[in-house]
């Protein structure tokens, strides 16, 4: 028998997605395998693509708001407070201190909610179903926290340019209170279950492992960035609201492998309870939004006895609020990274553009960086411990 | 040097047991016995607050004069474009739409609406069970909409009345 001896081998490529239940959404990726070794991943996006910024031009201000909750929908109000404070920015307007510490308490909450599905649907990627359900029910407490300041569950629609919509409804706090008070040992359950684990260790540590450098490079933010050993967080270095005034410390890990970035989402989620707490004890009583009826409608007493206030009002709704001309920048630290959002504005009263930085857009491209030299099992791992989802990357 | 290989002998045992295993497992089994943390739901449902935006629903004055006076606030301020209206002028003088129509397929319940209505005409109530098997029954028309106005007004005026604090 004779064989051809220039017969290339190639690797083989797998279609992984979109449709994958371990993909977090609508992934789809190309996989170059090697055996079952990655050689290379290849991120294809788009699949859930709405035209979110190019929407937003064509939007009031006020109206472009509820976009934001669409982008990233699992820290929603993270992302309508990027909105805000960038128009806040333009607009120069201090927003009020009870408004501040109300946007702290619930930026933390969005974060519990966040961190909540990041762990538990990765600890469920792995093959832990337990701790999912257990972080569900708590995820309902906070979600009707959600519902009952704003009306809605997930997409609230209460940040606004200028505080926060409504005031907290009487006894919120208490009930916050009640919650966090219980949340840590929850915490602890999950903990139990999850971080002595053996399969669990197996599965994560040394897996995606990715250092400062290549970090920083990439443009990873959050978590990741803070894997790898540097205590980046907005809320520190470029502190916003009320997070200069709140005791925190930013936990960081040291060898940048999923593991450490578990640990770290653990314990952001028990600093979360410290800042909610600590929050909760020094809010103030004084007004929720700004005093100025350019920037928020009027209270509905005054709109139906003064005409000025009408008039604002009408205005305000129909025509919306003119912003001046000029560019700002407003970034959180939303619980997967940094969350950004840049406004042009021409004086009108929608934006010229909006940009908006995901993170998970720039954590998606370290993707085939972690994973390459892994076998297909460790990346469902790797796609665990990014935290991507994809109405933020896709917009 | 002795503690440090009685640690060791520990942990290795405990490793050999499976320890964090069946501690794992006992806590799990634990919450067997706890409360249960789900509703059943189309008999029991989770508490909803008046902020509540569901369904949405025209509202009427105690005459059954409508509230709405065309000022088409909501249709401008709707990110959605969900809402058309057309109106004309009565007999009588007042103003009042000929035509409601909102596309519950195309509202994203920012509850927008509700806050520009300068008479608390529309309102986002606290229905949230309107699904239907095709796509015509969730464009609602003026009929539909002052038909659930009617059917909800009790619990749409309490919710309002709790909220007049607020908003």
């Amino acid at each position: 028998m004779l064989v051809e001896k220039n017969n290339e081998i190639k690797n083989f490529m797998l279609n992984f997605g979109p449709q994958h239940p371990a993909a977090h959404g609508v992934l789809r990726l190309i996989l170059e395998l090697d055996g079952e070794v990655i050689k290379n991943a290849d991120p294809h996006i788009g699949l859930l693509h709405r035209g979110t910024e190019k929407l937003i031009e064509y939007k009031t201000y006020m109206q472009a708001l509820p976009y934001f909750d669409r982008l990233d929908y699992v820290s929603m109000m993270c992302q309508e407070h990027t909105y805000c404070l960038a128009v806040e920015k333009l607009l120069l307007c201090e927003i009020p201190l009870r408004a501040q510490y109300i946007r702290v308490i619930f930026s933390e909450l969005t974060r519990l909610l966040n961190h909540l599905l990041a762990i538990t649907t990765h600890a469920l990627d792995v093959g832990a179903l337990t701790p999912f359900l257990w972080a569900f029910e708590e995820r309902e407490k906070i979600m009707e926290f959600y519902e009952r300041v704003s009306g809605a569950r997930m997409h609230a629609n209460y940040f606004r340019i200028g505080g926060v919509s409504f005031d907290l409804p009487i006894g919120l706090l208490n009930d916050i209170h009640l919650f966090i008070s219980q949340f840590t040992s929850r915490i602890d359950e999950m903990e139990e279950m999850l971080t002595t684990n053996r399969i669990w260790k197996q599965r994560l540590i040394d897996v995606g492992k990715i250092n400062c450098r290549q970090a920083i490079d990439l443009g990873l933010s959050g978590p990741l960035l803070r894997s790898t050993g540097l205590a980046w967080d907005l809320r520190k270095v470029e502190t916003y609201e009320v997070y200069n005034k709140i005791n925190f410390f930013v936990p960081t890990g040291i060898y940048g492998d999923s593991y450490d970035r578990y640990l770290i989402r653990i314990e952001e989620m028990r600093e979360s309870i410290n800042i909610i707490s600590q929050a909760l004890n020094m809010i103030p009583l004084g007004l929720v939004r700004v005093d100025d009826h350019k920037i928020t409608p009027p209270y509905r007493i005054q709109m139906k006895s003064s005409m000025e206030s009408l008039i604002h009002h009408f205005k305000l709704y129909s025509e919306g609020l003119i912003v001046p001309q000029g560019y700002s920048y407003g970034c959180v630290e939303a619980p997967k990274g940094e969350t950004g959002a840049f406004i042009v504005s021409d004086a009108s009263n929608k934006p010229y553009r909006c940009k908006v930085r995901a993170p998970g857009f720039m954590h998606l491209q370290a993707l085939n960086s972690l994973v390459v030299g892994h076998m297909i099992a460790d990346l469902v791992t790797v796609i665990g411990t990014l935290d991507i989802v994809f109405g933020e990357i896709d917009r | 040097m002795k503690t440090i290989y009685k640690k060791l002998f520990y942990k290795r045992l405990k490793i050999l047991f499976l320890f964090e295993v069946f501690r794992g497992m006992f806590f799990a089994f634990k919450n067997i016995f706890d409360s249960k943390a789900t509703l059943n739901y189309p008999f029991e449902k989770g508490p909803l607050s008046s902020r509540f935006r569901g369904e949405h629903a025209l509202r009427r004055y105690r005459t059954g004069e409508e509230r709405c006076i065309a000022c088409k606030s909501c249709e401008v301020v709707c990110p959605a474009l969900a809402i058309t209206i057309d109106s004309s002028m009565r007999e009588n003088g007042s103003r009042q739409t000929d035509r409601y129509d909102i596309d519950m397929t195309k509202r994203i319940y920012c509850g927008l609406c509700q806050e520009a209505c300068p008479v608390d005409a529309i309102v986002e109530g606290p229905n949230f069970e309107y699904s239907s098997l095709t796509h015509d029954e969730l464009l609602y028309d003026k009929r539909k909409l002052l038909s659930n106005g009617d059917k909800w007004e009790t619990e749409i005026f309490a919710n309002l009345q709790k909220e007049s604090l607020f908003r």
